[in-house]
């Protein structure tokens, strides 16, 4: 079987939050729920059920490391598609599909959202345009009937759910599914040597161009501290008299 | 044929209230808009929507629709929408929107844009407002073409309004023998909760991670929020450790609250967690560390053990 692990660079979520200071370059990672879905695609080769795991993201040459980090997790191979612009998820999507019909895998392992942009669109997305079946939000994984089938459980907010979908498939993960390795020395010198392919988007016969564009960000108004009491008794007061929501 | 085409979530037996917000959004944008229900047996649910002011009631009632699977339900919406000419699709984001209309997007080759908070207008024409970044960043965004997605944030937009006179209700009808038929559900978990939903609660409770376990956490997290009646909620660290459910996660990547009163026991407060209650009119912070951040925009504060003050709390309120 054949894995298919999309992943994108974002800031280090973790950085960006030191003393809720903003630093001006924070450091680039791979996306928390891509990583995961890296981590479950290593497992399930690690189970003899895969045979090899192909990573791909979409950027330009800064990535890199992102992809090395990957290779370095123990992903067998790494495509690159060549494109630096601000790309958006259904222009991501349709970069996908061209590169999926090309590798054909069995299934597409991929975080449910990037962190920095939080829209969860691609996965479902890429399963939409593909034809195939779609586990979202996925926090356990097995293969069914000679894998054929996958037995996906998934995160909703009523509670757990439990689908069998069809292969091929795109699953996306939740926070759940597993914890990721750390890369390890050796991991980081056989990545050295792993091959990354890279691809542009006329190689791969697809023209994309984001329909949505950001025009301007802001800050959100910031809450202001309020008071701190002393006791119960005085939070009690407060609630009842100040706030009346007791 | 409708402007914009809403689609509604239920749980079997009632519309859920936060997915009729995204009717708010509707109402803003103008023109006609019709609302669109999918499921099985649902009648009682679709003369529950013919008050809001749509111009129809569409309804997909079938067996093969009796549970939400994204394949089938995308497609019966895309056909929807396409009959309607809509030219915006709208939900509430929620896990099942989420899982559904990014694939309805993709079907439609429309765009998408998830968790809108506001729209603004500028030059005649319209973009939306929404969070990044665990809500750190508004970003403004533009859409091109003249068919888009869109969910909102159910905090960002009022409840609307049901008293304007009924509108006929439809039978969406669509050829089941053609739908997609790769997945399959299984089995969803079966809890039962007396306690308000989350989303929709007056007073939400939540605990983090100094909770220690399971059966501490629903003695005084569950405990104040039985006092309270409110809903019990979670840190991502709280359900990391199993002492809670995946579905009472609050924050970036799960449920987004606005209660009037969130009381935050024993969380500290990251980002991520902070961008799923800044929006409730009063926090109150009950943290040993006197340092956490979660001080820093709580309304009110109280520093100490949580093991000592929540018993003491739920015994005054009990007393009042």
């Amino acid at each position: 079987m054949k894995v298919l692990v999309p992943f994108k660079s974002v800031p280090d979520p973790n950085d960006a939050t030191v003393a809720g200071a903003a630093a001006s370059m924070p450091k680039s990672v791979i996306n928390p729920f891509d990583e995961i879905a890296i981590e479950e695609a290593l497992r399930i080769r690690e189970r003899g059920e895969a045979a090899e795991i192909v990573g791909v993201t979409i950027g330009a040459s800064a990535v890199d490391e992102q992809i090395r980090a990957a290779l370095a997790m123990g992903v067998d191979r790494a495509i690159r598609i060549d494109d630096s612009r601000a790309l958006d998820p259904y222009a991501v999507a349709r970069i996908l599909r061209a590169l999926i019909e090309k590798e054909a895998p069995h299934v597409v392992i991929m975080g449910k959202q990037a962190v920095d942009d939080d829209s969860n669109q691609v996965g479902q997305m890429l399963a939409g345009l593909l034809g195939w079946p779609q586990a979202t939000f996925v926090s356990k994984i097995e293969f069914l009937d000679n894998k054929t089938r996958a037995r996906c459980t998934r995160e909703t907010d009523a509670g757990l759910e439990v689908v069998a979908i069809e292969l091929p498939a795109i699953i996306t993960t939740d926070l759940r599914l597993n914890e990721p390795r750390y890369v390890s020395l050796p991991g980081l010198m056989k990545a050295r040597r792993k091959p990354i392919e890279i691809l542009s988007c006329d190689q791969l016969r697809v023209t994309v161009r984001p329909l949505t564009t950001t025009l301007s960000t802001s800050r959100p108004p910031k809450r202001a501290a309020g008071t701190r009491v002393d006791s119960v008794e005085e939070l009690m007061a407060k609630l009842r008299g100040e706030a009346k929501v007791l | 044929m409708a402007e914009t085409l809403v689609l509604i979530e239920h749980d079997r037996q009632h519309a859920k209230r936060p997915s009729l917000h995204a009717i708010t959004l509707a109402r803003q944008l103008g023109g006609e808009y019709a609302l669109l229900v999918l499921g099985h047996g649902l009648d009682e649910i679709a003369a529950s929507l013919v008050s809001y002011g749509a111009c129809a009631v569409l309804v997909a009632d079938h067996p093969a629709l009796a549970e939400p699977l994204a394949d089938r339900y995308a497609t019966v919406i895309v056909e929807a929408a396409r009959k309607q000419g809509a030219k915006t699709l709208l939900g509430t984001s929620s896990t099942f929107s989420k899982d559904v209309l990014p694939r309805a997007a993709a079907l439609l080759d429309a765009p998408m844009v998830t968790d809108v908070l506001a729209i603004e207008e500028t030059d005649g024409s319209i973009s939306y407002r929404r969070p990044i970044n665990a809500g750190s960043i508004l970003a403004t965004i533009k859409v091109e073409g003249d068919r888009r997605v869109l969910t909102v944030r159910a905090t960002a937009f009022e409840a609307p309004a049901a008293n304007a006179a009924p509108c006929p209700t439809e039978r969406f009808a669509f050829d089941a023998t053609s739908l997609p038929s790769g997945m399959e559900f299984i089995s969803r978990e079966q809890r039962k909760s007396d306690r308000p939903d989350l989303t929709e609660a007056r007073v939400v409770v939540s605990g983090g991670r100094p909770l220690k376990d399971k059966e501490t956490f629903e003695r005084l997290v569950g405990g104040l929020a039985d006092a309270l009646e409110g809903a019990v909620g979670a840190t991502r660290a709280a359900v990391d450790a199993d002492m809670a459910p995946n579905d009472y996660q609050i924050g970036q990547t799960g449920k987004i609250v606005a209660p009037e009163l969130y009381i935050a026991l024993g969380i500290s407060g990251a980002i991520q967690h902070l961008a799923g209650i800044k929006d409730s009119r009063i926090i109150v912070a009950i943290n040993k560390d006197p340092d956490a951040p979660i001080f820093q925009m709580a309304t009110y504060g109280l520093v100490g053990d949580l093991h000592q003050i929540v018993p003491q709390l739920i015994e005054l309120i009990r007393r009042s």
